[in-house]
């Protein structure tokens, strides 16, 4: 069983299976309309927080400017398909990659000089590059009236459905789990771990920084990409420095360095988000933002690790060895560390 | 010539009061390695305490503002007790993402109606208005208001934190809470004098904000928390003259950004300095750089 478990193509069958089975739900009626857009919130999501767990999660580089990847993803890929190809289908498909590799190439310029800096220094100087990309979003209109500037960007192409996004986030979670998996996944671990031991065992520790950034950012662009053509309003105040929180708490609630975390969290933070919209009686809704803190809170003073800490759904993790022992091991690591 | 006099007054007003914030991010950050984002939120409850206190209950000015620090003291230390120090040896991330929390909480616990309500408040003035002119600038009571009672609680802070014990158990907890713990000092209380006397700073920067810019509401922390992290962060994180000093700057290049290019843009230049200086001292411009590689 355990063995059947840890394929990689049992994962496939339980993603297939979650899509039958929303796609029945859908058909029948049992989720309409508005959860729909619910659901299809919290996949998008969970690709652009994958990029962000690539980048802090698992290479433990504290950035805080996902909100800006995500939005010249967003605004990137919408104007192409706005403006370019005019709503034919392969249009929409090669603007999302636009959208992707504008946001990785960004991110890689940014990266390069920007990764020198240290844990909080880091965070702060993304946050602040955040802060500049949305007020270059407020301002689009000066040389491109087309993209509306403050009064936001309309009339996306509406091409990205349930299906397109699924598939997306399928394809972001075996790219991230094999990136993980790889030699190049261990240098990253490594870069988290210790930036000096890993430096000192050959890994090119700014070339890893680098790598993930920029792969980071590129999710984040495709994720805005699919935004853009989901939801027929693009506004700079969606990609507002509070958004990149957004991402952030996903991830962590998540659990660092757990591809299982940032799917069950990104989910059940969308789900909460809506949820208690839907639940709290008409005199209790003003209360839903408190309440939402303070689930934040609790949760985390209570699952400090996030809520996965760092466990994987077998597929999705490490193949053990065949012929290793663990009992013996585990029993002289317990000897050695005490 | 005189405009830019103007600017420079006007300037040298918002980062008196971003001084005042920086205080508590800074020092919450040398002692505990925390970035506290509720600060601005405090600091917004601070805004409305001292508004309550003399606006709708008409008391002097001056005990309006120390009701106001009173109360965000202890608030202050109420949400280091309830959100961090449970988490005091958890993942340093993990009380990031509850003080987001605690913001959160903030903001829309102080929109609820029975509370503050949603509503933006205008702020009517505690003082007639007087305007000075000098050498062809206008300076304004109020400024010079903000002036005293900044330079005042900077001395204060200084004389607090060099010249008393809880000052000296201060600086060796921010240096090593392992040795401060050994040499007889609770770190818990010093943590928690530090969170009060930093809740109480941002309470008066508040106030004074409230009468400098007279508009306020739940979320109005929000910009001048981040400004003051970064005013922080930009004179070295930690280091206490470094946040006046970033604060400073901060309300200069802001305010001659809205005055010589367009509003619109003084984030943009205040973030992209913050990032140019860091690029070239990557701890702030007073703070000390560790021996790590860069």
């Amino acid at each position: 069983m355990r063995k059947i478990v840890s394929e990689p193509w049992f994962g496939l069958v339980i993603a297939a299976a979650i899509y039958v089975a929303l796609k029945l739900a859908y058909v029948t009626g049992v989720i309409g309309p508005y959860w729909s857009l619910v659901i299809d919130q919290g996949l998008i999501m969970t690709v652009a927080a994958l990029g962000l767990n690539l980048i802090y999660g698992f290479t433990g580089q504290f950035s805080l400017g996902h909100a800006a990847f995500y939005g010249i993803g967003a605004y990137t890929a919408g104007l192409l398909s706005k403006l370019v190809f005019h709503g034919s289908y392969w249009g929409f498909v090669l603007s999302m990659l636009a959208g992707a590799a504008m946001s990785g190439l960004i991110s890689f310029l940014l990266g390069l000089p920007i990764l020198r800096l240290k844990s909080d220094y880091l965070g702060i100087a993304t946050l602040g590059f955040v802060v500049i990309v949305k007020t270059a979003l407020d301002n689009t209109d000066l040389f491109l009236p087309a993209a509306g500037g403050a009064r936001g960007l309309t009339g996306v192409p509406q091409l990205a459905s349930f299906d397109v996004i699924f598939v997306v986030l399928v394809l972001t979670v075996i790219f991230v789990r094999n990136i993980v998996l790889s030699t190049h996944g261990r240098a990253m671990v490594a870069v988290r771990e210790d930036e000096l031991a890993a430096d000192a065992v050959g890994i090119n520790t700014t070339l890893y920084k680098a790598i993930a950034f920029t792969i980071g950012g590129a999710l984040a662009g495709l994720a805005g990409g699919l935004y853009s053509a989901r939801y027929p309003l693009l506004h700079p105040s969606l990609f507002d420095f509070l958004r990149t929180f957004d991402f952030l708490l996903v991830v962590v609630l998540g659990g660092l360095g757990s591809i299982t975390g940032t799917l069950v969290a990104s989910m059940a933070w969308v789900f909460i988000l809506e949820g208690l919209r839907a639940i709290l009686p008409q005199t209790l809704v003003d209360w839903r933002g408190v309440l939402y803190a303070i689930i934040l809170i609790v949760l985390m003073i209570l699952r400090p690790q996030g809520l996965m800490g760092n466990i994987e759904l077998p597929f999705l993790a490490a193949k053990r060895p065949a012929q290793s022992r663990p009992a013996e091991v585990t029993k002289d690591a317990a000897i050695a560390d005490h | 010539m005189h405009y830019l006099l103007q600017q420079i007054v006007n300037g040298l007003q918002l980062g008196l009061i971003y001084a005042l914030i920086a205080l508590g991010y800074t020092m919450v950050y040398g002692i505990i390695k925390l970035i506290n984002f509720a600060h601005g939120d405090v600091f917004m409850v601070g805004a409305f305490l001292g508004y309550y206190g003399f606006a709708v209950y008409h008391l002097p000015f001056y005990l309006a503002v120390v009701i106001a620090m009173i109360g965000c003291a202890i608030l202050g230390v109420t949400i280091e007790f309830l959100a961090y120090r449970p988490l005091r040896y958890a993942p340093r991330i993990a009380a990031l993402i509850t003080a987001i929390g605690v913001s959160l909480f903030l903001e829309y616990f102080s929109s609820l109606k029975f509370a503050f309500g949603p509503d933006y408040r205008t702020v009517p003035r505690p003082f007639t208005e007087i305007h000075w002119q000098i050498a062809g600038t206008t300076i304004t009571n109020t400024q010079v208001i903000v002036a005293v009672v900044v330079v005042v609680l900077l001395a204060f802070l200084q004389f607090l934190i060099y010249h008393t014990k809880v000052g000296k158990a201060m600086r060796a907890v921010s240096f090593d809470h392992d040795a401060a713990r050994l040499m007889g000092i609770n770190v818990n209380t010093v943590i928690s004098a530090t969170f009060g006397l930093g809740s109480a700073l941002a309470a008066a920067g508040g106030t004074l904000y409230a009468v400098a810019y007279p508009q306020i509401w739940p979320f109005m922390g929000i910009m001048p928390g981040l400004k003051a992290f970064t005013a922080a962060v930009l004179g070295g994180i930690g280091n206490i003259p470094g946040a006046v000093l970033g604060s400073l700057l901060m309300g200069q290049i802001e305010v001659l950004t809205a005055g010589f290019i367009s509003s619109n843009f003084r984030d943009v230049i205040a973030f992209s300095v913050l990032i140019l200086v860091l690029l070239v001292r990557p701890a702030g411009l007073l703070g000390q750089a560790g021996p790590e590689k860069v």
